[in-house]
């Protein structure tokens, strides 16, 4: 199991992300009660199914899925979960910048896959607020020290707007 | 030069503390070798032939003499008292221990100095023009806007981990002194009905699948050059590919889609940057540019007698002269190449003792400061035309003047498969047999200018692709061969070498070259120089000189055969 650090904490996570299992496609699967993250395939399958059945609704982007493709559903989401099938696959720090900086996306987005102690820092700065910790990782040294790493940045990005060559004095 | 502030010198602080910590996790085994990897490359850290190879960044090439003895030092203290300068600026030790590292880091840190993404799949040192700031030919110096792009790209968020390494080189001279047509991003600043901005070069490089960049944008103002490539960064990181390292570089992906649908990707992109905050303003150009004015150059330095006396008197000083000393826009001044090519010693090594010896000849003579160049030389870009001897004889008892820069002997050239994991076949030995082949300075100065580099491995770190004469290891069924291309230039009119024909074994090689030359000695007009000849006479007598007697094709399976 990973472990969610929210809020500069390890907290609870009341969300199921769900599974497309061999046997199953979007427009078939059985959609499950409670906090659900929805594969985009679903979404897009079922969109009203799930709007009349789901208060809270989460949505899973893979690597490859484009911002652009869901941009007018955004405000349906309270959480939107980015997947990282390996640590070194990059694209969902764009997935994130977009948006945040683009598409002012307001929910929480959560970082979810093969995450690291050494990649929190940058992917707090991009837009992630929470961060499924992989199995196995020291959730409360990732909490006391993984956002931590530089105590500034010379480029913008989402946790900070301007670079740091506006903000000298 | 730039001088670090509080903000520059807490972050490399930082990233001391940072690999230290990762370092640590990984000799406790909190992180596994696949997670160090990555953490480990993005701090110059490569695991090699015999021990890690360790990269420091030397950004666009500039350095001080109290940061190149620290180099020394560190080279003396934690590897066996010698580096390798690369043809990115950077140096590179090859026996340190990973877990000195971290002290490497601090100890380079104390003079503002790192080696953040030498390696790795991100954003790498910005390289230019080793003469930036005193080129005769210059229409604007360089180094102010490669230095805001070198903040830029460091520990940026967005693209710490791209499908490939991504390789940024900026030029500011009417030539073309820095492969800007053979990076992932090649930027030509130049000047347009009085505004200063950049041509924008996307998807040139070497390597496996060399290929000339091509054209994104004729015309950008520099304000926009963070937010341009930004947009460019954004498009690549997307979707340049990720299934195949071996086509993950952004050249594939421009070839992919197509310079057309790939520019209009950019501007989509970049039109919502446009005017961002990431829009250099002209406080940050004024205050970093403010770092790179001219020294307080003497105003009569051009009234020099003795320096004409002595370049008449002394054959090997004028020598010297000629090949090793370049244009200065200030009269009286010229800037000195120290050539690391002497001949025997495998190109771009230098010792620790010799670095004490240019730190010294730059705090003399050329006002602290040095350069490395993608030639793998040493460049004092200030010195007085009267210093001139002094230099020289200093630079001859350091071994470091050998007057063989733009000559054959000059090679450019890859740590090859004597250090380098990923060689196919070793380099250095080559150079050195070519060296010693063509060891005579008559000789050497008769056959004239002439760009030999050769590569071990297709990765082209030897820029064999652009030498007039390039040497490519490859490796035929476990055995070293080489194959030989020639034409392949930098500069306005850079392009790619042709293969000659079937590569040679490490043995054939002097006598190769040799021939090569012999067909330009016998062929060339009065002031014409090797490429000059081999532009008018094209590539087949060279190639009908050195396969002549050689079975080849038909006959030499008829031969096998019989055999």
């Amino acid at each position: 199991m990973s472990q969610l650090i929210k809020q500069a904490t390890v907290a609870v996570d009341t969300w199921k992300i769900l599974e497309t299992g061999p046997d199953e496609t979007a427009e078939t699967i059985a959609l499950p009660a409670g906090d659900v993250i929805f594969p985009l395939a679903v979404w897009r399958a079922r969109k009203n199914e799930i709007i009349s059945c789901h208060k809270r609704i989460g949505l899973l982007l893979q690597p490859d899925e484009r911002v652009e493709d869901v941009a007018d559903d955004l405000d349906y989401f309270v959480v939107i979960a980015v997947n990282f099938p390996k640590f070194v696959d990059g694209r969902g720090y764009t997935t994130a910048s977009l948006l945040r900086q683009r598409y002012h996306y307001q929910g929480e987005l959560r970082a979810v896959g093969d995450i690291l102690h050494d990649q929190l820092y940058y992917l707090k700065r991009v837009g992630f607020d929470a961060w499924a910790l992989k199995a196995g990782k020291n959730p409360d040294y990732a909490v006391s020290a993984g956002f931590t790493t530089f105590s500034d940045a010379y480029q913008a990005s989402t946790d900070q707007p301007e670079p740091y060559f506006r903000r000298r004095a | 030069m730039y001088r670090y502030d509080a903000i520059d010198r807490q972050l490399i602080n930082e990233r001391v503390d940072q690999f230290r910590d990762q370092v640590r996790r990984w000799q406790a085994g909190e992180l596994t070798d696949d997670e160090f990897r990555p953490l480990r490359l993005q701090n110059g850290l490569y695991i090699q032939r015999h021990a890690p190879m360790f990269r420091i960044a030397v950004p666009y090439g500039m350095m001080n003499a109290a940061q190149l003895r620290q180099l020394a030092q560190v080279a003396r203290k934690y590897d066996r008292g010698y580096g390798h300068f690369t043809t990115r600026h950077n140096l590179q030790l090859n026996w340190p221990k990973v877990t000195d590292v971290p002290d490497i880091l601090a100890e380079l840190a104390e003079v503002d100095m790192h080696a953040i993404q030498t390696s790795g799949n991100c954003l790498r040192n910005i390289t230019t023009d080793q003469f930036a700031g005193v080129a005769a030919d210059e229409i604007i110096d360089p180094r102010p806007l490669a230095e805001i792009l070198r903040q830029w790209t460091t520990f940026h968020p967005e693209f710490a981990f791209l499908p490939r390494k991504f390789k940024i080189a900026i030029s500011g001279t009417e030539e073309d002194r820095a492969v800007t047509w053979f990076h992932d991003i090649g930027l030509h600043l130049k000047v347009v009905d009085g505004v200063v901005g950049f041509t924008v070069i996307v998807g040139g490089g070497l390597g496996r699948t060399p290929i000339r960049g091509q054209v994104v944008r004729d015309f950008l103002p520099w304000q926009h050059i963070l937010g341009y490539c930004e947009a460019i960064l954004r498009v690549y990181n997307r979707f340049g590919r990720r299934d195949n390292a071996y086509k993950a570089r952004i050249k594939i992906l421009v070839q992919a889609l197509g310079v057309e649908e790939f520019s209009k990707l950019v501007e989509a992109e970049w039109a919502h940057l446009q005017d961002g905050p990431a829009t250099i303003t002209q406080a940050e150009y004024d205050r970093v540019a403010a770092h790179f004015t001219a020294p307080a150059y003497t105003p009569d330095a051009a009234v020099d007698a003795g320096f004409t006396a002595k370049m008449a008197a002394e054959k090997a000083f004028a020598r010297w002269v000629d090949r090793n000393t370049h244009a200065h826009k200030v009269p009286g001044y010229a800037a000195v190449t120290l050539s690391l090519k002497q001949h025997g010693i495998a190109p771009g090594d230098i010792t620790s003792d010799q670095m004490d010896s240019v730190a010294d000849l730059a705090d003399r003579y050329s006002f602290g400061e040095l350069r490395i160049s993608h030639e793998q030389n040493i460049i004092l870009a200030d010195v007085r035309q009267s210093d001139l001897y002094e230099v020289w004889q200093q630079a001859k008892a350091a071994g470091l003047a050998t007057p063989n820069i733009g000559l054959l002997t000059g090679i450019i050239c890859c740590p090859g498969g004597d250090f380098c994991d990923l060689a196919n076949a070793k380099s250095i030995p080559i150079a050195n047999a070519i060296q010693q082949r063509f060891d005579n300075l008559d000789y050497l100065f008769d056959i004239g200018e002439i760009d030999l580099n050769i590569s071990g491995c297709m990765n082209a770190c030897g820029h064999h692709h652009v030498g007039h004469i390039g040497v490519l290891g490859v490796d035929k069924n476990n055995d070293e061969f080489y194959q030989v291309t020639l034409g392949g230039r930098q500069g306005n009119d850079a392009k790619l070498g042709k293969v000659i024909g079937p590569s040679f074994s490490a043995g054939e090689m002097p006598d190769v070259v040799e021939k090569i030359i012999q067909v330009y000695l016998e062929n060339r007009h009065p002031d014409e120089r090797f490429l000059d000849t081999l532009d008018r006479i094209g590539i087949d007598p060279f190639k009908n000189r050195v396969y002549e007697g050689r079975a080849h094709g038909k006959a030499k399976t008829a031969a096998k055969e019989a055999a």
